[in-house]
């Protein structure tokens, strides 16, 4: 391939911890791989080397917390042919979006000296609230595995293989003995988006939802299990309050267990 | 075939050393992460001695025995289709050079399996598979050379675990057939032997290679005598009686709706069943696109992909697919492979997070069924 139909990436940050770009950076010599096939155009936390857009591709990390953000992504947006969101921030509003079940004035007021500098939004906003995204990829943070297939399938134009089924398929396609069922701990991966290989229960702990909603949750029954567990409101409700915390099941969810609200 | 022998538990050691030297990879029960699941095994050492499971809906319990009983527990979240029919594998690889492509068929390899401690209902499970691998017109050569190579030794239950129902649906706790060795544990104050019965030629050349000796009428009869206590243990029951027209007439039964409430379409039923074969092919490219793969995993009717055509689901509801999946392994099974697909193992109850019970389902639909065509 020439290096003149390279199609151009770029990657961007809204708020976030940076974490899925670094899956990215992570990639070590598949990053190679696809620096071949893509012209990396805009990638800051790479490299200071700016190229202008339009971009074939962008990636999408962070979730909408200022009024700016909530501009710049509609330029992003209109400089992209195709973009993606990566990560529970920009495809849900992250963990950041806890505030969301909060007045978010009173922490600033408490957390800031001079509280009239912060220029802030009530809520932490997934990307697509905000405009159109082709596709979302979904973890906190991202497989990176999951990453190069999403942009594989770009680069061949087909759907990319990103089974949006319960994590317990693959807890149990891995072997891994229930943790839930075994030995009474409390599991989110009934109710979750697949992606990370069910990796928490291999290493004797609950899945934390870091993938968000599988796509039938029943999350009223997985409460109602994790209740007869033992489990109490409290519990149940930072259970579901993680980092999809705003995705919208787990959001429901959270807020019939939240005292607050009953 | 020969008459039944006793070995002890030096013979049960000293025969995964003969088949080892056979070339098999002995497989069997051992304890990992708070249960009892089938993985590799050197030696008895690697049983789980002593050990014993609680199991009820959504819950499994690894307990302690007060005895060194190797084989004292029923069957925990494995089966043995994860060696037959493995959960994620690579059917073919393909190159591209630039005008044209080639397809890399996978190298067939033939590992030699010995199970040990195969239970009765899990041989009829086995039986079933058969009929969908290699019975029929399609044959899967992967499952067909594992199956074809495997050395059984089945082991009779000496006691029923709590979602066990294998009474209900004719498949046991006796091992009747397709088993090379067949082992009832005998323990008391005094002994702790095996009665082996044999059941093909290799499983006899095996048995000529450990201390071994006939057994006597009592001891057969003692053997017996546990696996009919075993029947008498049942943790579920299951009446199968005119079960395909019942379910077929109740399609539309409200119960359906009230399972769907708790079902979370996690389809950890489906992975634990011993009998359910299903499975979704992934085509992947690398960056180049100059290399291509396609892998098979296995799938579950409680995916939404599962059943997408053009434009959607077919089966879009929780309802529409846990009916699927209960009405399939009781009912379209009989039409499909002429037998049920559920051997009564308890591990779709004792494994489903809600503690969904397959057999508590049939009974509801049963009797609200009875009392609907019931003139008042
Ligand atoms: S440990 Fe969690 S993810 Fe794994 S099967 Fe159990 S409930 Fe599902
Ligand atoms: S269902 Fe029957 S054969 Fe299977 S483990 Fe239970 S008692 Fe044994
Ligand atoms: S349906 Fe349930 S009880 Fe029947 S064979 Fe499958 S897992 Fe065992
Ligand atoms: S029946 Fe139980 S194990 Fe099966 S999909 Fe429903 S909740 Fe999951």
């Amino acid at each position: 391939m020439s290096q003149i139909s390279k199609p151009k990436l770029a990657v961007w940050k809204f708020a976030s911890c940076d974490g899925c770009q670094l899956s990215l950076l992570d990639c070590e010599d598949d990053l190679l791989a696809v620096s071949q096939e893509i012209e990396i155009a805009h990638f800051p936390e790479a490299s200071r080397a700016v190229m202008k857009g339009p971009y074939d591709l962008s990636l999408v990390e962070g979730s909408i917390t200022t009024p700016h953000d909530a501009e710049r992504i509609h330029k992003i947006r209109r400089s992209s042919k195709y973009l993606i969101t990566i990560g529970a921030c920009a495809t849900a509003g992250g963990i950041q979006a806890l505030r969301n079940f909060k007045d978010v004035n009173e922490f600033i007021s408490i957390v800031y000296a001079t509280p009239s500098f912060i220029d802030t939004l009530q809520k932490s906003t997934p990307i697509s609230d905000h405009i159109k995204v082709d596709f979302e990829l979904r973890g906190c943070p991202i497989d990176k595995g999951q990453l190069i297939e999403v942009i594989c399938a770009f680069l061949k134009g087909r759907k990319p293989n990103t089974p949006a089924h319960s994590t317990c398929i693959e807890c149990k396609r891995r072997g891994t003995v229930c943790v839930m069922v075994a030995q009474g701990k409390m599991c989110m991966g009934p109710v979750t988006h697949a992606g990370c290989g069910a990796l928490c229960p291999s290493y004797n702990r609950g899945c934390y939802g870091c993938f968000g909603p599988q796509e039938t949750t029943n999350t009223g029954s997985l409460s109602a299990q994790l209740k007869k567990m033992g489990a109490n409101d409290d519990e149940i409700v930072r259970t579901f309050r993680g980092f999809n915390a705003y995705a919208e099941p787990f959001r429901r969810e959270s807020e019939l267990h939240d005292k607050k609200n009953n | 075939m020969n008459a039944p022998v006793i070995i002890d538990r030096d013979g049960l050691n000293r025969l995964i050393s003969v088949l080892v030297g056979m070339g098999f990879q002995v497989v069997g029960p051992t304890v990992r992460d708070e249960a009892i699941v089938y993985e590799p095994l050197d030696s008895i050492k690697d049983l789980p001695e002593g050990f014993t499971d609680e199991q009820d809906g959504g819950i499994y319990r690894l307990k302690k025995r007060t005895d060194k009983a190797l084989f004292g527990y029923s069957v925990g979240p494995h089966s043995w289709k994860k060696f037959l029919h493995p959960p994620e594998r690579r059917l073919w690889g393909a190159e591209a050079d630039g005008s044209d492509f080639e397809i890399k068929p996978e190298k067939l390899e033939s590992p030699k399996f010995a199970f040990l401690g195969v239970r009765a209902c899990e041989m009829h499970a086995i039986a079933i598979q058969d009929k969908v691998f290699i019975n029929g017109k399609y044959v899967d050569p992967v499952y067909q050379v594992r199956r074809e190579n495997a050395f059984f030794i089945a082991v009779n239950c000496g006691q029923a675990g709590g979602t066990c129902f294998c009474v209900s649906m004719n498949t046991g706790p006796n091992i009747e057939e397709g088993f090379d060795l067949a082992l009832t544990e005998i323990l008391d104050e005094d002994h702790h032997h095996f009665v082996v019965e044999v059941g093909s030629q290799q499983g006899a050349n095996c048995l000529a290679q450990l201390t071994h000796r006939q057994a006597r009428s009592e001891e057969v009869e003692a053997a017996k005598n546990i696996v009919a206590q075993t029947a008498q243990q049942m943790g579920r029951t299951l009446n199968t009686t005119d079960i395909k027209e019942l379910l077929y007439e109740n399609l539309e039964h409200p119960r359906w709706d009230e399972i769907a409430e708790r079902c979370l379409s996690c389809a950890n039923c489906t992975m634990v069943c011993p009998t359910c074969f299903c499975s979704t092919v992934e085509d992947v490219t690398d960056i180049t696109g100059m290399h291509a793969e396609r892998w098979q995993k296995w799938d579950s009717c409680f995916t939404m992909d599962f059943t997408y055509l053009h434009g959607g689901e077919v089966r879009a509801s929780t309802k529409s697919r846990y009916r699927q999946w209960l009405t399939h392994k009781l009912a379209s099974w009989q039409d499909q492979f002429g037998s049920s697909g559920c051997v009564g193992c308890g591990r779709c109850i004792t494994w489903c997070p809600p503690a969904i019970d397959f057999t508590e389902e049939v009974l509801q639909i049963r009797d609200s069924a009875t009392q609907l065509s019931e003139p008042t």
